[in-house]
This record gives C-alpha cells, sequence and structure tokens, in this order.
C-alpha cells in the first residue's frame, strides 16, 4: 500500500474512532444511570484523537526513513568492488536500480538484475510491515482509549487541552523556521570560512568562484572577494530607493492630504497592485524592454551602456518598491494628529507649507522605517537582478556599468550541478548570512522605531 | 517703509503658486506609477498576445508502407517503430520538387515541426487503415515560419541580417498562395509540457507542477497559520516575554528575504530529511514557511477586530475559551482569515527565487502526476523561457505571465469580493 491509500484508510479509522467513541459515552451514561462529564461528541474527538495521533506519527517516521535505510541494505548485498565507489558514484547506481526496478525493461547486468529484485521485495516487505504497524497502532489506540470512557471523564478539558497543544506547536513553527534559517546558514557559513578567510571574503575585491579543474585552467581561481557584490547591491538598491522614496512618499502625501476620497479609493489599489505583481515578470520587463531602452537611449546621447546596466534593474526594482514606501508613509501621515494641521492652518501656513514644515517632520519616524523596509525589500530582491543585472563582478560605483549582486551570484552559484558541500555552495550560504543579518538589522531597526512612533500618538 | 501685511501680500503670490507646483509633484508622482504600471501591462500583452496563435503547414503526405519500413508488419509495435521521419521528408520533397544542396534540404525540412513525424506516427496508428494512401494533413510550422507569419520576420532587412533567407521566403510565399499555411488557436500552449522546440512548448506541466505546489501550501500554511494566529491573539498570556519574542519573530520573517528561505529549504528539508529535489512537495514546504507570516499576520488582525461583546456573550453562558474561540470567534473572523490565506497563496504562486534553490529550474517536459514527481511551476517557467534566445519563447513567455497574472488578478478580485462581504456585515 502507498503513503497514500494508508492515509485514506487512516482517516476512515479517525471518523470510525469519533463515532464509536461518541455512541459509547452515550450507552455509558444510560445505562448507569449517570450525567456525562462533556458533551459526547468530545469523547469521540478524544477517541479519534488517540486512534489517528500515535499511528500517523509512526506512518511519517517511517516514511522519512524508509528510503535511507533500504538504500544501506542494497549497498549492504553489492559486491565489495561496487562498494568501494565514492558516495556519489553509489548515490547515482542506487538511482539506476530504483529506475530500473520500476521500468519493465529486462537488465543484462546480473548484479543490477539481483540489486533491483532485492530492492522490490525490500520495498514490498517494507511497505507490508508499514502497513500493518500503523493498522495495529490505530486499533490499539482505539480500544485503549474505549477502555478509559468513563461518564465523569472530564473529556471536554482533555480535548481542550490536546487544542491548545497542538496550537502552541504551530505558534512554534514561525520560532523553528528562524532557528533553521539561523543554524542551516550559519553551519555551512563556519565549514566555508575554514577554507577562506573571514577577511578576504568581506574585503577581497576579487570575485571568480570558478575552481579549477585542471591545473593549468585559465581564470579558475576560485576566488571568494565579496566586496564587488556587496557594492554592487548596494548600487542598485541606491538607484532604487532613489527611484522609489520620492515617488512613493509624494503619491502617499497627495493621497492622504490632497486627493478626493473618490481618486484615493481608485489610485491606492492601483498602486498596490504594483507590489502584487510577481518579480519575475518585472524581471522580464526589465531585461527585455527597459534595458533595451536604455542602452539606446544611452547611445543616441553618445553613452556607452553595456545591455545589462544596474540602471535598467534599479529603475524597475524602485517602481516594485514604490507601494512599501507609499503605503508605510500613507498609514504614519494619516495618524498625524488633525489638531496638529489646525494649529498649522490657524497661524496662516498653507497646505504645502504645513506638510513640509509639521506634517512630514511629525510622521519623519514612520517614513525612515517605510523606508529602511523598502531598502531591505530591495537588497534581498532576487528576481529582477537575476534576469537584468549581469554575472560579471565588476567593483564600480558607475550606475551605466554591469554589476552584480549578492542574491545574483547566491543563485548562480546554487542552480549549477555540483556536490552539496562543494566550496561553491559553501559561498552561497556564506553571502545568504550577509544577506539575512542585513535584511534582519534593517527590519529591526523599522519595526523598533514604528513601534516607538505609534505609543507617541496614540 | 512696507508694512508687514504687505510683506506678506507681496508673497503670497508665489506661495500660492509654491503650493500649485507641489500638488502637482503629488499628482505626476502618482501619474508616473501608474505610467509604469500601464506601460508594464500593455508592453506584455502585445507581445504575448501572438503566442495564443501558432502557424500549421498543410502538406499531401503519401504514407508508404515501404518508406515506413514497415515490411507487411502491422502490429501496434511496428506501427509505433515506423520510419515517419522518411515519409514526412519525402513528402516536403514531392511538395517543393527542385530543391537541392545539402544547406537548402535542411532548410526545407526545416519548415515544419520535429513534432511532425510523432503526430502522423499517433494518427496511423490511430487508424491503420491511412496506411498507403495519401492524406492531407496539419502540421505545426517550425517557430521561425510562425514568428514570420505573425509579422515578426521583417521582409525589407538584408538577407544575412533575417533568420529566413530569400529562398525560405519564396517557399513560404508559395504555401501561402496555395492555402497551406494557417494560424489557429494554439490549443499547444495549454496542453503541452515544457520543451526545447518553441511550438511544442507549452504551460501544462507548469500550471499542473504550480497546482500541486499551491496545494501542498495551502494544506500546510491555512490549518498552521490560523492556529498560530489564534492562540497568539486568545490564548497567549499576555505581556509574556516569551510571546513577546514570538511576535518580534514572525513581523521578522515576514520581511526575511524569500531567496533566504530557499537556503533553509536546500539545508534543511534536502540535506537534512533527504526529500528529493525538484517536486511540488518540497515547493511546498518552502512557500508554507515563506507565506505563515502573512498568513499569521492578517488572521490576527481579522481575529482581533471581533468585537469584544460576542466573547463576553458566549463566556456568559457557561461557554469554554475554547468553544468562544471555535465557535463564535473564529467563524467571525472567517471573511478576513481567508482574505489574508488568499493574499498569502497569491504571493507563493508568483515566487520565484527560493524554487531555484531547491531545483525546480530543472528542464521537464513531463507533466507531473503527484506531488512527489520533479516538476517546475509557472513562474520558474516564465524564468527558463525568458533565458531561451528564440523570439517564438520571448513571445511565450508573454504569454505565460499573462496566464500567470490572470490567476493572480482572479484570487485578488476573490480577496476583494470576501472583504466587502466582510465590510458589509459589521
Amino acid at each position: 500500500m502507498t503513503f497514500g491509500v494508508i492515509l485514506t484508510a487512516l482517516m476512515a479509522l479517525l471518523l470510525l474512532g469519533y463515532y464509536t467513541g461518541r455512541k459509547r459515552s452515550i450507552s455509558l451514561s444510560d445505562k448507569s444511570n449517570q450525567r456525562l462529564h462533556s458533551l459526547p461528541q468530545h469523547y469521540g474527538y478524544l477517541i479519534a484523537f488517540w486512534s489517528g495521533a500515535p499511528a500517523l506519527l509512526i506512518l511519517l517516521f517511517w516514511s522519512v526513513l524508509e528510503s535511507s535505510v533500504i538504500n544501506a541494505a542494497i549497498v549492504a548485498q553489492l559486491p565489495a568492488q561496487l562498494q568501494q565507489l565514492s558516495a556519489d558514484e553509489v548515490e547515482l547506481f542506487i538511482n539506476e536500480i530504483i529506475n530500473l526496478s520500476y521500468s519493465n525493461v529486462a537488465i543484462d547486468d546480473d548484479v543490477k538484475r539481483h540489486a533491483a529484485l532485492y530492492y522490490n521485495e525490500l520495498i514490498e516487505f517494507s511497505n507490508w510491515v508499514k502497513s500493518t504497524a500503523v493498522f495495529i497502532l490505530a486499533f490499539i489506540g482505539m480500544f485503549v482509549a474505549l477502555a478509559f470512557v468513563k461518564p465523569e471523564m472530564k473529556a471536554r478539558n482533555l480535548v481542550e487541552r490536546l487544542i491548545r497543544w497542538a496550537m502552541i506547536g504551530c505558534t512554534s513553527i514561525a520560532v523553528l523556521t528562524t532557528i533553521g534559517i539561523i543554524f542551516s546558514v550559519i553551519f555551512e557559513s563556519i565549514i566555508f570560512f575554514k577554507t577562506v578567510n573571514v577577511f578576504d571574503f568581506l574585503f577581497g575585491t576579487h570575485w571568480s568562484p570558478q575552481e579549477a579543474i585542471r591545473e593549468d585552467q585559465v581564470g579558475g581561481s576560485g576566488s571568494f572577494g565579496a566586496l564587488p557584490l556587496f557594492v554592487g547591491t548596494l548600487l542598485i538598491s541606491f538607484i532604487a530607493l532613489v527611484i522609489a522614496v520620492p515617488l512613493g512618499l509624494m503619491s502617499a502625501i497627495y493621497l492622504s492630504e490632497y486627493s478626493s476620497p473618490r481618486f484615493r479609493l481608485f489610485a491606492k489599489p492601483v498602486l498596490e497592485i504594483l507590489a502584487g505583481i510577481p518579480t519575475v515578470v518585472y524581471g522580464f520587463f526589465a531585461a527585455i524592454t527597459v534595458a533595451p531602452f536604455i542602452r539606446d537611449l544611452g547611445e543616441s546621447l553618445g553613452l556607452s551602456l553595456s545591455s545589462e546596466s544596474a540602471l535598467a534593474a534599479g529603475i524597475v526594482m524602485g517602481v516594485m518598491i514604490i507601494p512599501f514606501v507609499s503605503s508605510l508613509s500613507d498609514d504614519v501621515i494619516s495618524a498625524v494628529p488633525q489638531s496638529m494641521r489646525d494649529g498649522s492652518y490657524a497661524m496662516g501656513a498653507t497646505k504645502s507649507e504645513t506638510i513640509k514644515q509639521v506634517i512630514i517632520p511629525a510622521a519623519l519616524p514612520g517614513i525612515v522605517s517605510g523606508v529602511l523596509l523598502a531598502a531591505s525589500r530591495a537588497i534581498g530582491e532576487t528576481m529582477i537582478v537575476v534576469m537584468a543585472a549581469g554575472l560579471s563582478a565588476n567593483l564600480t560605483f558607475n550606475p551605466l556599468e554591469a554589476v552584480t549582486t549578492v542574491t545574483v551570484q547566491m543563485v548562480a552559484l546554487l542552480t549549477g550541478d555540483q556536490e552539496f558541500d562543494s566550496t561553491k555552495t559553501l559561498a552561497a550560504f556564506a553571502l545568504g548570512l550577509g544577506l539575512f543579518l542585513t535584511t534582519l538589522v534593517l527590519n529591526i531597526i523599522s519595526l523598533y522605531v514604528v513601534r516607538k512612533y505609534r505609543e507617541q500618538y496614540d | 517703509m512696507i508694512s508687514n501685511t504687505k510683506k506678506i501680500k507681496n508673497k503670497l503670490a508665489k506661495r500660492y503658486a509654491k503650493e500649485k507646483r507641489f500638488q502637482i509633484y503629488g499628482l505626476s508622482a502618482i501619474a508616473i506609477s501608474i505610467a509604469f504600471l500601464l506601460s508594464l501591462l500593455i508592453n506584455i500583452s502585445t507581445t504575448g498576445f501572438p503566442a495564443f496563435q501558432q502557424t500549421y503547414i498543410n502538406i499531401d503526405v503519401d504514407i508508404d508502407s515501404k518508406l515506413l519500413n514497415l515490411d507487411g508488419k502491422y502490429s501496434e509495435k511496428a506501427l509505433f517503430s515506423a520510419n515517419y521521419r522518411k515519409v514526412v521528408n519525402q513528402s516536403l520533397k514531392t511538395l517543393f520538387p527542385g530543391v537541392n544542396g545539402r544547406k537548402q534540404k535542411k532548410a526545407l525540412r526545416q519548415l515544419i515541426s520535429k513534432s511532425a513525424r510523432y503526430q502522423l506516427r499517433d494518427f496511423v496508428i490511430n487508424n491503420p487503415d491511412v496506411i498507403d494512401t495519401k492524406q492531407s494533413l496539419w502540421f505545426l510550422a517550425r517557430d521561425d515560419v510562425d514568428v514570420f507569419m505573425k509579422g515578426g520576420i521583417d521582409r525589407s532587412l538584408p538577407e544575412s541580417d533575417r533568420r529566413l533567407k530569400n529562398f525560405q521566403l519564396a517557399w513560404i510565399d508559395r504555401l501561402l498562395a496555395e492555402n497551406r499555411l494557417e494560424k489557429r488557436f494554439n490549443i499547444n500552449f495549454f496542453t503541452q509540457g515544457d520543451s526545447r522546440e518553441p511550438e511544442q512548448a507549452g504551460i501544462k506541466g507548469a500550471m499542473i507542477g504550480s497546482f500541486l505546489t499551491m496545494l501542498v501550501t495551502m494544506f500546510l500554511s491555512f490549518p498552521i497559520g490560523v492556529s498560530a494566529a489564534i492562540y497568539l491573539e486568545e490564548f497567549a498570556p499576555k505581556n509574556n516575554r516569551w510571546v513577546d519574542i514570538i511576535e518580534i519573530n514572525i513581523n521578522n520573517l515576514a520581511a526575511v528575504p524569500s531567496i533566504v528561505f530557499g537556503l533553509l529549504g536546500l539545508a534543511v528539508f534536502i540535506g537534512f530529511f533527504g526529500i528529493p529535489r525538484s517536486i511540488p512537495l518540497i515547493g511546498g514546504l518552502v512557500l508554507t514557511l515563506m507565506t505563515l507570516p502573512t498568513i499569521i499576520i492578517s488572521s490576527r488582525a481579522a481575529l482581533k477586530a471581533v468585537s469584544p461583546s460576542i466573547r463576553e456573550a458566549a463566556l456568559g453562558l457557561g461557554a469554554s475559551r475554547v468553544q468562544t474561540t471555535f465557535h463564535h470567534v473564529v467563524p467571525a473572523a472567517m471573511p478576513g482569515i481567508l482574505t489574508g490565506t488568499i493574499i498569502g497563496m497569491a504571493q507563493a504562486l508568483g515566487e520565484t527565487a527560493p524554487l531555484l534553490m531547491i531545483g525546480m529550474v530543472a528542464f521537464i517536459a513531463d507533466v507531473p502526476q503527484s506531488i512527489a514527481d520533479p516538476s517546475t511551476v509557472l513562474p520558474v517557467q516564465i524564468y527558463l523561457w525568458s533565458d531561451s534566445p528564440e523570439r517564438a519563447f520571448t513571445e511565450r513567455t508573454s504569454a505565460a505571465i499573462m496566464v500567470l497574472l490572470g490567476l493572480l488578478i482572479v484570487m485578488n478580485l476573490l480577496a476583494v469580493i470576501m472583504r466587502r462581504k466582510f465590510e458589509k456585515k459589521r
């Protein structure tokens, strides 16, 4: 039986458990003439939980471990000379055997045929044991739980406690995610920094991660100086902010201070659409339309531009983050108390003077935090730069040249075919660590500022 | 000496002009943003629209059993492995007699798609009695012919700058004159998987991949996210340090770059748990972790908006905290929760970067059947196609983007409708 079939059968058992539990509680209370402590369905939930949960745990556990145990068993019965292969070759061999065992093709190689047959046997055996174990456990759980049902049993309290723990479990997934990110990034980075010096990585100016396969290969130096990537990321993010901050801020001011309610009702969602468009679409637009347009424009002005200039990626990214700046600014501008505006008008200030000299200074912390959030978006943005910025690691501040960014290099390092713990993949994790820490700091500062600011006017 | 009133009056015109200018700046900022959005949408739809049509070529095929190399055997197996390529090429030769030279012969074969032989094979297997007859069949045209038919190749350019040479154009003109070229609705685009040949490439594989990935994401992130939100909003002790940390943590997670979630998936799900790469299951797991913060934050906002009187009334009638929450508060907040979930799902549907990290970028021609089959998703398909140099792929990339944007618009409309309904009730 496959995983899906077992799961469906288990669900059916769960339902059965629920109904028998309900029924038993009612009949028990009828027989003993005793009132039930809880509603009958609470007893049902309890039985369903005990018939489902332990069996489900075993099923998941088994399914996770199954493949590695079977692979190890197959390797163990292979001839000695095959066992001495490197881990990758063994993995390839096993994959081949698994594919062979599924197909009906006649196998010529004796060793492979035996292995494939053995694999089929093991899979069948494992499936058989798995389904028996799961169902036995489910029935044991159901009967033991049924035996405990008594009218005076506090079933509702037990069920509610279970629900509460389940909810705590769900909440902790968010924390586990953070811990998972930190640990996975840090562990790989530590291994990386054993081969590459931290200072060489942070301040080295030469980035060419290709490792030499042959001794005499040109250009395959495998040097990991990430400074050009950091500079490229900052350059593109800076261009993006130069576009997004004035446009976003001015839109927010207009929408919250000047516009009629009807125009606002139309324009605000339209601006929000910009945030909803997938980044891969922006990337395509930047690469196919904006970059050639900027190159032609530059040529007509007598400038020589590379077709993958930082400018194109930066402009499109800027447009993408306009809504982040505008909606946050809009919120904080609306939160400035009306009394401050009225005071300013009473002094004879015009609307724009009020905005410039009263409202913006009052809303500044919120606006700054919106800009910081937008900056962290820009730094972590991947698809636009992957598609529109280049791969060449130039250390330059010139927006007309091609630059590369941290995220572009992470994609480039991890989408090729290489084994998991090569220096190249590890370098991607080190870059990821840098990216994570930078955005984390920006986010924390901005959240802190927003919190502080809210308290001021609430 | 001018009085102060006069001074101020003199300045007033200037100040009003400034006021006007400031207002115009604001309006133009909005106008620029909207103009950019419009140019993006118009640009994509004008490039993408032609991809919904595909050129077909009509050829009289002489299905000669000798050329097919059948030797009188008509079993399905023999029919399956017969030499259809030769038949197709021979039919082209009869249509254009007198084509000489290796280069020209090759160009002639390249008028029609490589898929023609498979199309012919399926046709013959389904109707075995067409063998040794002449049939008039429509085949897919090669991408260059297709692009030309849609006006993508300029005849007036010098021959060396064109994808199609003069003799090829002459063939196309003849085919046009004989009504052997026709543009039809490109059904293949929706029924085929990916392919290296633009005319055969479709988005079905990516669509199904996206669907399966979204299914996994939805089944995990909705219950987990909503339970977490309920716990934090209704049950968690207030002013508890741990709860504060969890809250800050969730807010931070919402702003972590998506590519970092890809690294997490690579290190934990693939590296540690050994889940195979490129399958919708792992894509769904990674996207679940990515969308959880969005769902938790919006669900909490929806729960917060439920008026406390509902809670108090239920508690006052003797319901327990759990009963109050699940029987009264959650149903009241459901439209808001669903709105947040749909927006989170829309985000996940358009996400690309983390999926690149976990190997969903492989070229996969087959349509995935389950969440354990290697597959790709729509945005990644767009990324892959955008990398291809063929012009026909650019067109198809835009068409795929149109489909993706269409799906997102539907999802967001759903969210808007639900929000409207929610607001009316209050």
